[in-house]
């Protein structure tokens, strides 16, 4: 029996299928299951038994990793749905999102330039700001609305965002070494 | 045959215990501890000394000397004698640094370094091996009895290379490997459990060839490591070469021989640690021409020498603690391991970062063996269900040569452990049945700028149009860093063979070699070891499923225990044999015949885990 074949994420941790989720109870959800699957657990049992707490192990990492991370959690919701983000090959984006792309990225430019740390700090604040506000309208649309093509357009704006943050971040190392 | 089933509440008959310890396989130094009586231990050796060099002397009839009985050759034969042989671990040509003053003869293969010793050509894993070997018998004369198993523990910052050779080492020694532990989580554990901590930790480890910082979070017998970073070629010996640069620069010897070079090397040790309790030394050294160097030196001076090797160590700290995604604000502690923390310096700069002075109340040179000691404990089944549970990350990118030379990340840095991912892959040839995966390790774009690991011919793909099959290639880390690849072809189902050419490790051919090699000059014989290992592993077999099915037996049906029950008749009757093969035959049938049943326990187990939780939150 894999785990896989056996339940979702969310049944794994005994937790609604929501995007609004009580972090703390998957937190503490997570732990009671992996003090009972670690391999660990599994060092003076025989090989098949290692095996299995090996599997497990490795997919209750991985459905923590997916539900603790809000952008994955959405994808994850919209898969259990039926809705593919397809951010590989959808790339459509309304034009004042994308100028707004551009303008960021001009911004993190001019900073990196002057090597401006409080122009970096500034920059990922405002960042965190909007995508606060779009994982807000994100919960609404897939928690009260149930609107699911609208949700995964907004998955694949945040995950521009997102890789804007990444890339900010990676500014902001440069600058401090 | 009777199985014998425990009434309800009844307590079990008390086991025996079994025996576990936890190694400290240093670059200067390294320790054996265990657990005796709920105390962790360091166990000593005949004289009375806790701490073993990790110095290795190759006679020419063959005989090998471990520790002090080596250390006295290292200047009158630095060619035969291995010191710091950490740092060749999982290591090419290419990655060491040159420096002066390496006395050792390297073989001319590639792959892993290895040195021409006058007992013939010896692997950087055989040399650990010798001082796994030495602290396993100072284990089994201090306890009384051959080992169970032991945990051994690694810099965090170590690569896979690294760890398997380590884990080859111990192979080579023979030890069973429970587990590979970081350096700093066993520190955590260590410290940990001694001060009952909670909160988030740094754990800030400078030994004798390796740097590694970790952050942890502590939370109710939970050791989660958030992020670790460091630098698998800085440690103390840097600080030792830096004394001894000064030296060459100050009394203007030319170069000197690789025993002068030993000799002068020794005495810059002893002047860094005389540094630490004194404002300044006086440096003695007598040379093989009859030269004296005498010098003095201060701790300013001292300081000024080394003041760039203390700041490399910052840049990782920095780095752990953006992937962790905290500030030093965050940090509750900072515990100091390694012998190299003594240094002042060392303990300024890190209460500078940190905005707080270090915590120093464990023994830095002990605190990581008696983490390994304890997880070793608790990993022999010598607890009963109070133990801890650690949750560790892998310490490098995992990732895989594309077209182009680029490396594409499978697993990032930092995931929590055992992690897997599955990547697909097509064929671009018609008919092709065969492909080849590189497998990196590293952060860096370009696959020439990570570490290679290996690569994974898959052969026994079905022939098909060119990018019609779809080849599902797995690539699994376990709890020990270690990675493992398996693939099938989706449409097919078929199962794809993997050929591994580790690009610095050893094959299995190779270690069976070293063994029956190793056997060659040994009284012990190899059959017998064969069948000491089988007949361990029988009886652990044994008592884990007697355990499994007074436990939850209840979920099996007659005739389920019935095919079970006979599988451990017939492993009990061939474990009093002396055929190594048939234990093993039997033991493996015992296995297959129980894969259901444990499938079954493991859902039982998942279930209970939270039932049982949201009644205790019931209650309060």
């Amino acid at each position: 029996m894999t785990p896989a074949a056996t339940r979702n994420y969310f049944e794994l941790f005994q937790l609604p299928a929501m995007f609004q989720l009580d972090l703390d109870q998957l937190d503490s959800h997570y732990r009671e299951i992996q003090a009972r699957v670690h391999p660990d657990k599994a060092a003076h049992l025989s090989d098949t038994e290692k095996r299995l707490f090996l599997q497990w192990a490795t997919f209750a990492n991985e459905a923590y990793r997916t539900l603790k991370l809000p952008l994955e959690r959405a994808r994850y919701l919209l898969r259990i749905h039926g809705v593919d983000t397809r951010e590989e090959d959808n790339t459509a984006m309304p034009a004042e999102f994308l100028l707004e792309q551009i303008e960021w990225r001009e911004e993190l430019q001019e900073a990196l330039a002057l090597r401006s740390q409080p122009a970096l700090d500034r920059l990922a604040l405002r960042l965190r700001t909007e995508m606060d506000s779009l994982f807000g309208s994100l919960a609404t649309l897939l928690d009260v609305e149930q609107r699911h093509p609208a949700a995964a357009d907004l998955v694949r704006q945040l995950a521009f965002l997102e890789k804007l943050g990444r890339d900010l971040d990676q500014a902001q190392a440069v600058l401090e070494d | 045959m009777l199985l014998q089933i425990s009434e309800p509440g009844a307590k079990a008959p008390a086991k025996p215990r079994r025996l576990a310890v936890g190694i400290d396989l240093g670059t200067t130094h390294s320790l054996v501890a265990t657990v005796r009586e709920d105390r962790p231990v360091v166990l000593e050796d005949a004289q009375g000394r806790v701490l073993l060099p990790s110095v290795v002397h190759y006679h020419a009839d063959h005989r090998v000397d471990v520790g002090y009985e080596a250390g006295v050759w290292q200047s009158d034969d630095p060619a035969n004698t291995f010191v710091s042989v950490k740092r060749y671990m999982g290591r090419g040509r290419d990655d060491l640094p040159e420096r002066t003053g390496t006395p050792y003869r390297f073989a001319d293969t590639p792959g892993m370094v290895q040195f021409e010793t006058q007992a013939g050509t010896v692997s950087p894993v055989q040399v650990s091996a010798e001082i796994l070997k030495a602290l396993r018998e100072r284990a089994v004369r201090s306890l009384g009895d051959e080992l169970t198993g032991a945990v051994i523990t690694v810099p965090a910052y170590f690569d896979e290379a690294q760890r398997q050779a380590t884990k080859d080492a111990a192979k080579l020694a023979g030890l069973e490997v429970f587990r590979l532990l970081n350096e700093p989580t066993a520190a955590a554990v260590a410290y940990g459990l001694d001060q009952e901590a909670e909160g988030v930790y740094a754990v800030y480890d400078l030994g004798g060839g390796t740097f590694d910082i970790s952050i942890l979070k502590l939370t109710r017998g939970i050791f989660e490591v958030l992020a670790t970073n460091g630098d698998p070629a800085l440690g103390g010996d840097d600080f030792d070469y830096a004394i001894y640069d000064w030296l060459l620069r100050e009394t203007g010897i030319p170069s000197p021989t690789a025993g002068d070079a030993r000799r002068l090397l020794g005495a810059a040790r002893a002047a860094k640690e005389r540094l630490s309790e004194l404002p300044r030394t006086q440096f003695n050294a007598a040379l093989s021409n009859g030269t004296v160097v005498d010098r003095t030196l201060s701790r300013e001076t001292f300081d000024v020498l080394t003041e760039a090797l203390v700041k490399r160590t910052l840049a990782p700290v920095r780095k752990a603690l953006r992937d962790a995604g905290l500030s030093i604000k965050d940090i509750k502690g900072v515990v100091l391991v390694g012998g190299a923390t003594r240094m002042p310096c060392i303990r300024k700069a890190v209460a500078e970062f940190f905005q707080q002075p270090p915590l120093t109340n464990l023994d830095p040179d002990k605190v990581v063996a008696i983490g390994a000691a304890l997880q070793a404990n608790a990993l022999v089944g010598n607890r009963a269900g109070d133990d801890w549970l650690l949750l560790d990350v892998i310490p490098l990118s995992l990732g895989i040569e594309t077209m182009g030379g680029l490396a594409e990340k499978i697993i990032p840095r930092n995931s929590t452990l055992p992690v897997a991912r599955a990547q697909e892959f097509t064929t671009w040839k018609d008919g092709q049945t065969a492909m080849s995966i590189h497998v990196v390790q590293g952060e860096r774009e370009l696959v020439s700028e990570c570490r290679s690991l290996a690569r994974f011919e898959l052969r026994g793909i079905p022939p098909m149009v060119a990018g019609a099959a779809r080849v599902r290639v797995t690539f699994q880390v376990d709890a020990d860093g270690l990675l493992n690849v398996s693939a099938a072809e989706q449409i097919s189902g078929v199962e794809s063979k993997i050929e591994v050419k580790p690009s610095y490790g050893l094959n299995d051919g190779d270690i069976t070699r070293m063994i029956e090699d190793s056997y060659r000059h040994a009284q012990d014989d190899i059959v017998a070891r064969r069948l000491r290992e089988q007949k361990v592993e029988a009886a652990r077999l044994i008592e884990a499923t007697e355990a499994a099915l007074a436990e939850d037996g209840g979920l099996l049906s007659a005739d389920e225990l019935a095919v079970i029950t006979q599988g451990m008749g017939v492993l009990r009757e061939t474990v009093e044999g002396s055929d190594w093969e048939a234990i093993k035959k039997a033991a493996d049938a015992l296995n297959e015949a129980s894969t259901e049943f444990a499938g079954r326990r493991m859902d039982y187990s998942i279930k209970t885990a939270l039932t049982g939780q949201k009644l205790e939150e019931l209650r309060v």
